[in-house]
């Protein structure tokens, strides 16, 4: 054989490192790709919503003139109910006219179009005023009202001067004018809470929607969720890990959770409609069906977590227990559970994140509905959580089906909201599995 | 040192350091190994034969944390130096792990692999007579030639180290780096693969790993003992095993210690 | 009823607390001459008045038995109540006895898994068969026309829906399988161990971001971007929503999925292998090549397998990104529908369930169902027994 040398790296070594560093490559962009994927996802979803979280508003004097809101002057409600909102978007025009007048500002548009760039929210929040306190008609009330979408779209830089020209529901001009009595100080904009707490609102005014609704909604799920799947889950776990002899039988459990947990999730929205809303006769609409539904589908998850949880913790601790007289099912509850908290709990906490941004079981099941009014925990009529109410991701798809382009910032405001939540119950599972992370 | 026993070294190492994250795991070792021969390192579990051997074919660049210094020579060519590919150092110099570890590929496979990625065969022909020719020298043939196409982790234990022996004698390397070859072996398996050994220092020079002190003495020429990472003691087999000089290389031959 | 059930919880509460009494007092004063601790006797009784209680009103109601369900409870309750007490001697073994209670507990909770998916199962046949009593199968399962028309005489044909179903998931898998194959590799076999602990959890975020993220992403972002800069462009159509909009959206979804099914496995392959291969001279890239991705294959094939039953169950990222229209067509840029977008659009809304056109909508998620179903049992077996060749 001759000698070569192996300082000097022949053709083929040099042909087949190059492979190397190409396969290498391939790993590396693979990586990369899914990277630039998160990192569009976030910033498209940011850049989209997070204005939503503003909000511009126009403080306005309106001067609530008795002869067109309590003709009687008794103040007596059931007269003054009868002045529609309609009859208040006049007097909200007069009050911006004037504003504008005062301020002496030049603008070609109509007293109609100067009214129109209030929300059309702002003359139902007038009126509730009124109505909860009509002391103060008769004189002039200032408030703090919504403008309307395409104005406060301009405000955030989703409107502009071109967009305007071509929309019409605004028009550059009252764009110039916004933006005039913004520099005088009567449009502000400011952080938006109601986004938070306000319900949700008709197609016709994105400004005035909020997840208030929603929020309460998905809050009810995930206790009905973390009531029944976290208990349950534990139970089952326990006694498939512990007590079941292995046989068929419990082959057979196996096998089906396994297959539960790849079931597509909308299977178990045709379950709740199908069992818990046709044939139990549960309201439709209802967290209490939607935390069923949820509970159902994140069972698996957290049953598949307990058993990993309950596994890991080593035989020789129920050996020692069961070594001092204690039973089984002693040495399960006071040893071997207490061990296995940390992770049973990382597991639920992760299971209730999967379930709070589910969407597709919950159209089924009707809570895609418009929902204006907070649902109680408990009422005579409906029972526990049987109120009509919505969820978090479902107002995100409600929004997207609706024609106003200021709804597709609502949603993508909804999903920072939601994934906030998500990011902080993530935090807390990863604080917890570091925390009491165990080694044996 | 003699000069003659310089000239005739396979493999030269002098002042090898390794070290892992925080241990230190060789201590300053420098032996001479000679070309075909068969040298055995023993010694207690733990004290660093298996690491020293996976620096002679730079298998230790696979651990992230493990760092060699000092000077390893192959004929004379540093080995860790940045000119060096292991990928063509490991063809020259091969490899027989602890545990059988055939591929899951048929016998055939898993002897041809090397010379495929290697390209020693320009065709069909060549590769086969390789194959046959590596699996005979592994005596091997003999038991696997009507079953060339099965999977080669079908064969009994013994049969699978004898298969993994002829893949790594397929590359035709001209050193046998061998880490506890028997340890997962009965002892008639044991016997036959101590009894190819003996075949295989006729081409090779051997470098076997062994925890058995009895097998060191079967089939080695030269032995080195090491101890918690230093080489305590290096000569020739019958010397070690019959007159050691240092009191460490006696408790452990005659059993105090390991 | 209600008030039954707090009656039963008292009486239980009530039986916690005389039990051990009535135990003490049965030994003479003496705990020590009891079989087990005296408050194993309370939870003993308690547990045999609260266990029958709830069992009977869980069967009840899903009976449907609402009249007599609340005396049917207090009576199962007292039988409880009065038995254990009466049972209560000094050699009564309590603790054992507390015991099975707990485990009916345990069985029941397990079996909640089994009833999981009878109820699935039932709810689908149960309307399916409806359906079909109105629909005859064969148009249903044969037919390629899809138009529901909710004045009656629909088309009710699947072909049109699973096509789309199969064309978006099969995009979806080309693009999440090469790319979760090279980042499982490249993390397991090349990466620092600095870059894994970033890169790993990053990708395992995309992961935990729920599928109305992925939708609206579709509908916002790639959709106009591909309709912009591509169909338009090339001519293949101005739709935004689109079988290539899903199919990539939804290929995203699916990389950290494959990526850690397949690192798992990929970690499964003993290091004993790839040092064998690695010691004859073998450069990492030929390793893994043709040493580990062949011993993990198996492993992967059911990896990808339970990818693609995902992708065909997915609803949300279709419902926005691909469109409603039932369409055979190649070109990817045009808007397609699926099974799932098809069960939505029919179940919302205001829904019949005597009509065919609301009821089609079990039969597709009974087709659904069973599709994923051969796809997740097929995966799981495969993968099982890869684990169990190395374990």
């Amino acid at each position: 054989m001759t000698h070569k040398s192996l300082l000097t790296a022949d053709v083929r070594t040099k042909k087949r490192n190059a492979a190397e560093a190409r396969f290498k490559a391939y790993g590396l962009g693979a990586i990369v790709v899914a990277m630039l994927a998160l990192a569009l996802l976030l910033t498209s979803v940011v850049s989209t919503g997070s204005s939503a979280f503003k909000q511009t508003y126009a403080t306005i004097s309106v001067p609530l003139t008795e002869a067109k809101l309590d003709k009687s002057g008794t103040r007596d409600l059931a007269v003054m109910k009868k002045v529609t909102t309609i009859g208040y978007t006049r007097l909200l025009r007069d009050g911006i006219v004037t504003a504008v007048e005062e301020l002496g500002l030049e603008t070609t548009l109509s007293a109609k179009d100067i009214g129109k760039m209030l929300s059309k929210e702002a003359a139902a929040t007038v009126r509730n005023r009124v109505l909860a306190n009509p002391e103060i008609v008769g004189t002039s009330v200032e408030f703090k009202l919504l403008t309307n979408g395409r104005i406060d779209g301009y405000f955030k830089g989703r409107v502009t001067m071109e967009s305007a020209a071509l929309d019409g529901n605004t028009s550059p001009e009252e764009l110039q004018l916004a933006q005039q009595l913004a520099d005088a100080g009567v449009f502000v904009t400011t952080f938006n809470w109601a986004f938070l707490t306000a319900p949700d609102a008709s197609d016709q005014r994105p400004e005035a929607a909020g997840l208030g609704v929603a929020i309460l909604g998905s809050l009810y799920m995930m206790i009905v969720v973390l009531v029944l799947a976290l208990p349950i889950g534990v139970a089952a776990s326990i006694y498939l890990e512990e007590f079941a002899p292995k046989n068929r039988w419990t082959d057979v459990i196996e096998v089906n959770i396994s297959n539960l947990a790849a079931v597509p999730s909308i299977v178990y929205g045709i379950l709740g409609l199908a069992i818990f809303i046709n044939f139990m006769k549960f309201n439709q609409s209802s967290p209490m069906v939607g935390g069923l539904v949820l509970t159902l589908m994140t069972l698996p998850t957290i049953i598949i977590s307990t058993r990993a949880a309950l596994k890991s913790v080593p035989p020789s601790i129920r050996d020692a227990a069961l070594g001092v007289g204690a039973s089984k099912m002693q040495s399960v509850f006071h040893h071997v559970l207490p061990l296995a908290a940390p992770g049973i709990l990382t597991g639920t906490i992760i299971g209730l994140a999967q379930a709070l941004g589910e969407t597709a079981p919950l159209l089924l099941i009707g809570m895609v509905a418009f929902v204006r009014e907070y649902p109680a925990a408990y009422s005579a009529d409906a029972g526990l959580f049987g109120e009509a109410s919505t969820a978090l991701p479902v107002q995100v798809f409600n929004w997207t089906q609706r024609a106003d382009p200021g709804f597709v910032e609502r949603a993508s405001g909804a999903i920072i909201t939601l994934l906030i939540f998500l990011l902080i119950m993530n935090a807390i599972a990863i604080f917890l599995r570091r925390k009491f992370e165990r080694r044996w | 040192m003699k000069d003659t026993q310089m000239t005739n070294a396979k493999i030269s190492t002098k002042g090898v350091q390794v070290h892992y994250a925080d241990t230190h795991a060789i201590k300053d070792v420098s032996v001479e190994i000679a070309d075909k021969t068969v040298t055995a390192f023993i010694g207690p579990s733990g004290c660093g034969k298996s690491t020293f051997l996976r620096c002679i074919n730079r298998m230790n660049d696979t651990i992230d944390s493990c760092r060699v210094t000092g000077d390893i020579r192959i004929e004379g060519e540093d080995i860790y130096d940045v000119k060096v590919d292991p990928v063509q150092l490991r063809a020259k110099v091969g490899m027989v792990f602890q545990k059988p570890n055939p591929f899951p590929k048929s016998i055939y496979d898993n002897v041809a692999y090397g010379p495929k990625i290697h390209g020693l065969a320009r065709n069909k022909a060549e590769l086969d007579e390789i194959v046959e020719k590596s699996l005979r020298k592994a005596a091997l043939w003999n038991e696997a030639k009507d079953r060339l196409l099965s999977p080669g982790t079908g064969l009994s234990g013994g049969q699978q180290q004898r298969l993994c022996i002829a893949r790594a004698i397929a590359t035709a390397p001209e050193i046998l780096l061998m880490d506890e070859p028997c340890s997962a072996l009965d002892p008639i398996a044991t016997a036959q693969v101590e009894e190819l050994i003996d075949e295989l220092q006729k081409s090779f020079s051997v470098v076997i790993v062994t925890h058995s002190m009895q097998q060191a003495a079967r089939v080695s020429q030269k032995t080195a003992f090491f101890h918690l990472g230093n080489l305590v003691e290096y000569g020739d087999t019958d010397k070690i095993f019959t007159n050691p000089e240092d009191p460490r290389t006696e408790s452990y031959i005659s059993g105090r210690i390991g | 009823m209600s008030v039954s059930l707090i009656l039963a919880l008292g009486l239980g509460v009530l039986g916690y607390v005389i039990a051990p009494r009535r135990a003490v007092a049965a030994a003479g004063g003496d705990a020590r001459k009891l079989a087990a601790l005296p408050r194993q006797y309370g939870l003993n009784t308690l547990l045999a008045v609260l266990v029958p209680s709830f069992a009977i009103l869980i069967a009840g109601s899903l009976a449907g038995a609402g009249l007599y369900l609340g005396w049917a409870i207090l009576i199962v309750a007292f039988i409880g109540f009065a038995g254990s007490l009466f049972n209560i001697t000094p050699d009564y073994r309590a603790r054992t006895h507390a015991e099975s209670w707990i485990k009916l507990i345990l069985i029941a909770a397990s079996v909640i898994a089994i009833l999981t998916t009878v109820g699935i199962v039932f709810s689908m046949v149960f309307e399916a068969r409806n359906f079909f009593s109105q629909y005859d199968w064969k148009d249903f399962f044969l037919s390629a026309e899809w138009s529901p028309n909710f004045r009656g005489n629909s088309s009710l044909g699947i072909l049109p829906l699973l096509w789309g179903t199969l064309y978006i998931s099969f995009i979806a898998l080309i693009f999440a399988v090469p790319i979760g194959l090279f980042a499982a590799i490249y993390l397991s076999e090349y990466s620092s161990r600095r870059m894994r602990s970033i890169a790993k959890p990053a990708i395992e975020i995309l992961a935990g971001i729920p599928t109305i993220v992925y939708g609206l992403f579709a509908l916002v972002t790639v959709g106009p971007f591909l309709r912009d800069y591509f169909a338009a462009p090339m001519g293949f159509g101005d739709s935004a929503s689109s079988v290539m909009t899903a199919g990539l959206v939804m290929g995203v979804m699916l990389i950290p999925f494959v990526s850690s099914l397949s690192d798992d496995i990929i970690n499964a392959v003993p290091q004993t292998m790839r040092d064998g291969s690695l010691g004859l001279g073998a450069t990492k890239s030929e390793t893994i090549r043709q040493v580990v991705i062949p011993a993990a294959l198996p492993g992967i094939v059911g990896a990808i397998l339970l990818a693609a039953s995902r992708a065909i169950g997915e609803t949300m990222i279709v419902v926005l990104g691909a469109g409603a229209a039932a369409r055979l067509s190649l070109n990817p840029f045009e808007a397609m529908t699926t099974v799932t977008v098809k069960i939505v659009s029919q179940l919302t809304g205001d829904t019949d369930f005597a009509s065919p056109e609301t009821l089609v909508a079990f039969a597709l998620g009974m087709t659904l169902f069973v599709i994923t179903l051969c796809l997740n049992v097929l995966a799981l077996m495969i993968v099982r027994k890869y684990r169990e060749q190395y374990e």
